[in-house]
C-alpha cells in the first residue's frame, strides 16, 4: 500500500462535483443549440462520475468504479446515438436550435 | 318400458334434419323427411296404445331426475293415461293429414324447408307438452308450442303485420304463462311435488274451499295460464291476428291442437280444479262469454280465415263453459270433435284460398261449388259438425256440453244455447257467401291481392307484399291458364286430408269419449238425461243454418239492411268489440309512452348515457390542463425535471435527510 497522498477531503470532491453538475443543468435549460445541451448532458454526467469516484475512495470500496465504468459506456453509446440522432435532425430541418423542434407538442 | 321417448323424438329428428339441412335438400326430400317423422310418430303412438291399453292406470316411465333441490324432485317423466292417450292421437293423426295438406299448400312458397322444420319442432314441443308428468314438462311443451306458433305467425317476416301479429301472440301469451308459473309456483308450496299424480291424490285429500283459499287461487292462476294459451277473454286478442300466418299453421296450432292445451291442462287439473267452486264459477263464466263474444263477432267479419278464428275461440269458450261446470269429458270430448271440424274447416278454407289465388275475403267469392266441388263437399261436412246438426260428431260433443251446463244453470244453458245457434249462424253464412249464389271474383281485376274492402286494413292475405311480386310470377307460370278467372280444385294431397277429416267430423261423435275418459278424470256426477234439452239444442243449430239460407241465400239485400239498421251496434261487433283499441289507450300505449319518454329519453339517453359522455369529458377537461405543459419544447422538460429534482432534494432536506 502506498503512502498516504496528502488528505483533500470528501467535501472538496462533492462540492467541484455539485458545482459542475449545476453547470450542466442550468446549460441544458437555457442554452438553444443541441449540440451544447447534449455537452452539457455530458458534463451532468461527469459531475456524477466524480462524486461516485469520491465516495469510492473514501470508503475503500469498487462499487463507485464500477459505477463510473458504467456511466462512461452509457455516455459513450449515448454520444454515438445521440449525434447521429442530431446529424438526422439538422439534414430534416436545417436548424439545430431546440426551440424549434417541438413537433411533439399536442 | 314402451319407449315413449319416442314418440316426440321422430319430429324432432324431423326438425334436425329440415332445420339444419333443408336449405340445400330437394323438395321431395324436406316433405318426406316431414310428413315422415310425423307419421313415424302417429304410428309408434298407435303401436304403444295398443300395447298398454286398456290403461285404467296410467303408464309411467321415468328416464331421469331433472331437478332435485330440497324436498323439490323434478324427474324426466312421460306418461300416457286415457287422457294423453287422446292429445296424442290428435296432435299425431292430425298433425299427420296437416303435414301431408301442407305439401300441397306450401308447394310454391321461399322457405319451404323452414315451415316444415318449425311444423315439426312444434309436434315435438307439442307432444313433450301431452306427455310430461309434471307441470314443469308441461310448461316446457307449452313455452315450446307457444315459440313455433310465435315463429309459424311470423313466417312470412318480410310483411310487417305478420311480424306484429307474431309479437302479440308471444306477449299476450307471456301474461298467460305468468298466471301459470305463479301456479306451479304455488303447487310446489303446497304439494311439495309437480307431478301429476302425487298432486292429485294429495288434493283429493283436501276440503272443498268454499271461500277464497290456496286451492281457489291456484286454480284461478292456472285459469290465467289456460287462458292466455286458449285465447280466453280478456286474452283472446292474440288469436284473430295469428292468422298471419300460413293457413296449415292456423288449422294445426291455431286450431286443433295447441290452443286446446288450456283445456287439456285444465281437466288434468280436474281434482284441484273441484276443490274451488268459486274458480269453477270462474271458468265457466269466462268460457260463456268468450264463447258469446267471438260469436258474434264471427257473424260480422268477412275474411273467412278470420271468421274461423272467431270460431275456434268461441268453441274454446265452449270447452272452458264445460270445464267450469264440472263436465270435463265432454269438454274433452269437445276438444277432440273440434280439432275434427275446425281442423277441416281452416284447411277448406285454405283450399278455397288457394284455388281463390289468395284471396280471403268472402265478398270476393260466391258460387264457388261449380268449381271446387270436392272441397265444398268436405267444408259441409265440417259446416254441419260445427252447426250441430244431429248425429254428426260436433252435435254428441255438443249436447254433452249443453246437458251438463242446464244442471249447472239453467240461464247458462239457454245463453249458450243461444251462441250454439249464432255459431251455425255464422259457418252457414260463410259457406253460403263462399259456395253459393253468383261466382263474385271475375268482376275483381286479376283476382288476388288488389281488391280488397278497405276498411279491413289487417293484412288478410297469406302474402306478404315482399313476396308478392315474386308470388304472383310463380303463379303465372303454374297456372296461367286459369289465373285470371276461375277458381280450379287444390291437388290431391290438399283434399285427400280433407276427405279424411271430413269423415272423422261426421262420424267422430260416436265414440264415447268422456265415457272412455272415466278412469283419468275425477268422477263426475251423473246426471239424468233429459231428452228435450237434445231437441232444443238440434233446434238452436238448424234454426242458425235456416237463418243464414233466408238472409244470405233467399232474401241476399236483407244483410245490408240489417246491418243498417243495427247502426252503432253492428260497428261495436264489427270491430270486435274495440278490445284492441282497449288495450291500445289502457296498456300499450302508456307502456310504449312511458318507455319512450321516461326509460329511453329519461333514463338511457339521460341518465346512462350523460354518465358515460360525462365521465368522457371530464377527461377531456383535465386533460385540456394538462396539455399545456407539454410543449414539445426539450428544454422546458429538462426545467420540469430539474425543478422535481430540486422539490425532491428540499423535501428530503427538510425531513432531515437520508440517514
Amino acid at each position: 500500500m502506498p503512502p498516504a497522498p496528502p488528505a483533500v477531503p470528501l467535501t472538496a470532491y462533492l462540492i467541484v462535483s455539485a458545482i459542475l453538475f449545476s453547470l450542466g443543468a442550468i446549460g441544458f435549460v437555457i442554452r438553444k443549440n443541441v449540440i451544447t445541451m447534449f455537452m452539457c448532458i455530458e458534463l451532468m454526467l461527469n459531475a456524477i462520475n466524480l462524486s461516485f469516484v469520491a465516495f469510492s475512495y473514501k470508503h475503500g470500496t469498487v462499487d463507485g468504479h464500477l459505477f463510473t465504468f458504467f456511466v462512461m459506456v452509457v455516455a459513450a453509446a449515448e454520444a454515438a446515438v445521440g449525434l447521429a440522432i442530431i446529424l438526422t435532425v439538422y439534414k430534416n430541418r436545417n436548424t439545430l436550435m431546440a426551440d424549434d423542434i417541438d413537433s411533439l407538442k399536442l | 318400458m314402451q319407449q315413449l321417448w319416442l314418440i316426440p323424438l321422430f319430429p324432432l329428428i324431423g326438425f334436425l334434419i329440415n332445420g339444419l339441412f333443408g336449405r340445400k335438400l330437394p323438395k321431395s326430400a324436406i316433405s318426406l323427411v316431414a310428413v315422415g317423422t310425423v307419421v313415424a310418430s302417429f304410428l309408434w303412438v298407435l303401436k304403444t296404445l295398443s300395447a298398454i291399453m286398456p290403461l285404467e292406470t296410467p303408464h309411467i316411465e321415468t328416464y331421469a331426475t331433472w331437478i332435485q333441490s330440497g324436498f323439490v324432485n323434478i324427474p324426466f317423466e312421460f306418461a300416457v293415461d286415457r287422457l294423453t292417450a287422446v292429445m296424442l292421437l290428435v296432435v299425431t293423426g292430425i298433425g299427420s293429414l296437416i303435414h301431408v295438406y301442407a305439401t300441397g299448400y306450401m308447394a310454391e312458397e321461399d322457405g319451404y324447408y323452414r315451415f316444415f322444420a318449425y311444423l315439426n319442432l312444434f309436434m315435438f314441443f307439442m307432444l313433450t307438452l301431452v306427455l310430461g308428468n309434471n307441470y314443469l314438462l308441461l310448461f316446457v311443451g307449452w313455452e315450446g308450442v307457444g315459440l313455433c306458433s310465435y315463429l309459424l305467425i311470423g313466417f312470412y317476416y318480410l310483411k310487417n303485420s305478420a311480424s306484429t301479429a307474431g309479437n302479440k301472440a308471444f306477449i299476450v301469451n307471456r301474461v298467460g304463462d305468468f298466471g301459470f308459473s305463479l301456479a306451479m309456483f304455488l303447487i310446489v308450496i303446497q304439494f311439495k311435488t309437480l307431478t301429476f299424480q302425487d298432486v292429485m291424490k294429495q288434493a283429493a285429500q283436501v276440503p272443498v274451499e268454499h271461500a277464497v283459499g290456496m286451492m281457489t287461487v291456484i286454480c284461478l292462476l292456472l285459469l290465467v295460464g289456460a287462458a292466455g294459451k286458449s285465447a280466453q277473454v280478456p286474452l283472446h286478442v292474440w288469436l284473430p291476428d295469428a292468422m298471419e300466418g300460413p293457413t296449415p299453421v292456423s288449422a294445426l296450432i291455431h286450431a286443433a291442437t295447441m290452443v286446446t292445451a288450456g283445456v287439456y291442462m285444465t281437466c288434468r287439473s280436474a281434482t284441484i280444479f273441484l276443490k274451488a267452486p268459486i274458480a269453477m264459477e270462474a271458468v265457466a263464466i269466462v268460457g260463456l262469454i268468450t264463447a258469446v263474444l267471438a260469436a258474434t263477432i264471427g257473424m260480422t267479419q268477412w275474411d273467412i280465415k278470420k271468421v274461423f278464428a272467431y270460431s275456434t275461440i268461441s268453441q274454446l269458450g265452449y270447452m272452458f263453459l264445460a270445464a267450469g261446470v264440472g263436465a270435463f269429458g265432454p269438454a274433452m270430448w269437445h276438444v277432440v270433435t273440434h280439432a275434427f271440424f275446425k281442423a277441416l274447416l281452416f284447411l277448406g278454407a285454405g283450399a278455397v284460398i288457394y284455388s281463390m289465388h289468395h284471396e280471403q275475403d268472402m265478398r270476393h267469392m260466391g258460387g264457388l261449388r261449380k268449381y271446387i266441388p270436392i272441397t265444398f263437399g268436405t267444408l259441409a261436412c265440417a259446416w254441419i259438425a260445427i252447426a250441430g246438426v244431429p248425429l254428426t260428431s260436433g252435435w254428441f260433443s255438443k249436447e254433452a256440453i249443453l246437458g251438463a251446463v242446464y244442471h249447472h244453470s239453467p240461464i247458462m244453458y239457454w245463453i249458450a244455447v243461444l251462441t250454439a245457434m249464432v255459431t251455425a249462424f255464422y259457418v252457414s253464412r260463410s259457406m253460403f257467401l263462399t259456395f253459393f249464389g253468383e261466382f263474385r271474383g271475375a268482376a275483381v281485376p286479376a283476382a288476388g291481392h288488389h281488391g280488397h274492402g278497405d276498411e279491413d286494413d289487417h293484412g288478410h292475405d297469406d302474402h306478404g307484399h315482399a313476396v308478392e311480386k315474386h308470388d304472383d310470377r310463380a303463379h303465372a307460370v303454374a297456372h296461367n291458364a286459369a289465373h285470371d278467372t276461375e277458381p280450379h280444385e287444390a291437388p290431391f294431397v290438399m283434399w285427400g286430408p280433407l276427405a279424411v277429416l271430413a269423415a272423422l267430423s261426421i262420424v267422430g261423435g260416436f265414440f264415447d269419449l268422456p265415457h272412455f275418459l272415466e278412469p283419468a278424470l275425477p268422477p263426475a256426477e251423473h246426471v239424468a238425461h233429459e231428452a228435450w234439452l237434445e231437441i232444443v239444442g238440434s233446434a238452436a243449430g238448424i234454426l242458425g243454418i235456416v237463418i243464414a239460407h233466408i238472409m244470405y241465400v233467399a232474401k241476399p239485400e236483407m244483410p245490408d239492411a240489417l246491418t243498417a239498421k243495427l247502426g252503432g251496434l253492428y260497428r261495436l261487433v264489427y270491430d270486435k268489440y274495440r278490445v284492441d283499441e282497449a288495450y291500445d289507450l289502457t296498456i300499450v300505449d302508456p307502456l310504449i309512452g312511458g318507455s319512450r319518454s321516461f326509460l329511453w329519453k329519461g333514463l338511457d339517453a339521460g341518465l346512462i348515457d350523460g354518465m358515460v359522455n360525462g365521465a368522457g369529458s371530464t377527461a377531456r377537461l383535465v386533460g385540456g390542463f394538462a396539455r399545456w405543459i407539454q410543449t414539445g419544447n426539450m428544454r422546458t422538460y429538462g426545467a420540469w425535471v430539474l425543478v422535481g429534482a430540486v422539490a425532491v432534494l428540499a423535501y428530503l432536506g427538510i425531513g432531515g435527510g437520508v440517514r
